[in-house]
């Protein structure tokens, strides 16, 4: 039945983007349209799906050592999920590294479940484990929802991370010179109809980095902030970001640091 | 000999947990950490490869929230104009119906396109500008270029007097560093973006007053 809603929704939703530009122009924003899509899929949010797929991934035996992720430390002590996406990325002493939920979770899959990391970071997004994944981020994303970003950066790791961050965030490269900041470093730009947020501090609840995981309208797909990460990488006209790198979690830190106070509305529905 | 080891392994353990609660490196030090971060952090995808994070003086002096020290952009946009080349035989203006394709297309240059060839890109155009007033789905990243030509006061793209407004205009879309070193705009005759034909194309979209972006 739930199912059913969010498939009308989305034929409603598809009709629209079809429509000429000029229609849509006289109609509303691209922003307000956006806005009201959201409003009419409140709820029948597909991600809602691969939530509650995560949550199963989270408490089923999996792996070769045949474990949960129950006791999975994801910065807050062993198996606490709610409040933990708004604190990471964070440094964790058993790495010795600061790490993103994702790698985070890459890292539990390995400890606990035998899991091998580096096969995972290797795999394309939406496939075999990547997908898991995927969902676990969304799932405990969702966990968090409605709390308020508040990065720790109390440990020099953090700090330096966040540096290291910002400086990849200005980084200029590519046949086209672009960097993060070509787009996101001044309020109320666009790229055709599609708002910018401007990520060099908090812009506002529920935008940008507050939003991600998301799941995305135009293409069917649940998005992490990973998959959002590289795809921007890939419009940037930049290489391809490794899975989990330290320039992808220090690019995490340094926008989740400047989105301290921002509600996190993850799992979001994009575009 | 053997004695020393486990001296040089407490050591080494004191180094790691004085890290811990170390101060900051340097502005600098952070500097040359982050460039490794960066350039470790891609690998190469179909036509996208790790040599595109090798910075060029145009693209280092612009990588900060601060711009550059003057004589550094006075360098940046003296190699910029240096390296702007004219179109053969002076053709500046082209076709404004292939310059509006031109300004529409977006697509060129990412990892899942498959040439770097000039003829299978777009210029993206209308991603930061408003261009003709048709389209409405533009971008705002640039100034609008609207009414362009007309409102430079050019009646014929071919006369003297539109001599210099058509060189600037060739400048900019070839080298934009050429008048600001930290432009946002791509630099799309040196980089190889759009040939010289596509060039004009756009150039006839800008100036041409039978274009729609100069009624």
């Amino acid at each position: 039945m739930k199912f059913q809603t969010v498939l009308r929704a989305f034929a409603a939703l598809s009709a629209a983007l079809l429509l000429p530009p000029t229609a849509l122009a006289q109609a509303k924003t691209a922003a307000d349209g956006i806005a009201e899509y959201r409003k009419m899929l409140e709820d029948g949010n597909p991600a809602d799906l691969f939530e509650a797929k995560g949550e199963e991934l989270w408490k089923n035996k999996r792996g070769p050592k045949a474990a949960s992720l129950e006791r999975c430390d994801l910065g807050k002590g062993p198996g606490v999920v709610k409040g933990a996406f708004v604190e990471l990325p964070r440094f964790f002493a058993d790495t010795g590294r600061v790490q993103d939920l994702e790698s985070r979770l890459v890292t539990c899959m390995e400890t606990l479940q035998g899991f091998d990391g580096a096969a995972i970071a290797k795999t394309a997004f939406g496939r075999g484990e990547m997908a898991n994944v995927t969902a676990l981020a969304t799932f405990v994303a969702a966990s968090s929802r409605g709390l308020r970003f508040n990065l720790p950066q109390g440990h020099v790791e953090e700090q330096k991370n966040f540096e290291i961050g910002k400086r990849a965030f200005f980084f200029r490269g590519g046949p086209m010179d672009f960097s993060c900041a070509s787009c996101h470093s001044a309020d109320g730009q666009r790229i055709r109809l599609q708002d910018l947020p401007n990520l060099t501090k908090n812009p506002g609840d529920g935008v940008g980095f507050a939003a991600w995981p998301a799941y995305r309208v135009s293409n069917g797909q649940m998005w992490s902030m990973q998959l959002r990460l590289n795809d921007c990488y890939r419009q940037q006209r930049f290489p391809y970001p490794g899975f989990g790198s330290e320039v992808t979690v220090a690019l995490g830190t340094y926008m989740g640091v400047n989105a301290k106070g921002a509600e996190s509305i993850a799992p979001a529905i994009k575009r | 000999m053997n004695h020393k080891q486990p001296i040089v392994a407490a050591l080494s353990a004191a180094a790691l947990l004085l890290a811990g609660c170390a101060a900051l490196p340097s502005a600098a030090e952070l500097d040359k950490q982050a460039l490794a971060v960066i350039k470790a952090g891609f690998r190469d995808q179909g036509i996208a490869k790790v040599d595109r994070v090798n910075q060029d003086l145009g693209q280092s002096a612009c990588s900060s929230d601060q711009p550059p020290s003057e004589a550094v952009a006075q360098q940046v946009t003296a190699q910029a104009k240096a390296s702007v080349k004219w179109p053969t035989g002076g053709q500046y203006i082209g076709d404004w119906r292939e310059g509006e394709k031109i300004a529409q297309n977006g697509r060129g240059m990412t990892w899942t396109d498959s040439s770097t060839a000039a003829k299978d890109n777009g210029g993206s155009c209308y991603n930061c500008h408003q261009i003709s007033k048709e389209e409405i789905s533009y971008g705002t990243i640039g100034p609008s270029l609207y009414n362009y030509g007309k409102n430079r006061g050019v009646q014929d793209v071919t006369a003297a007097t539109a001599q210099p407004i058509v060189e600037y205009t060739w400048t900019k879309i070839y080298n934009s560093k050429s008048y600001s070193a930290c432009s946002n705009m791509p630099r799309f005759g040196h980089q190889g973006l759009l040939d010289e034909k596509q060039i004009s194309h756009v150039m006839a979209l800008l100036l041409d007053p039978r274009s729609p972006v100069n009624k």
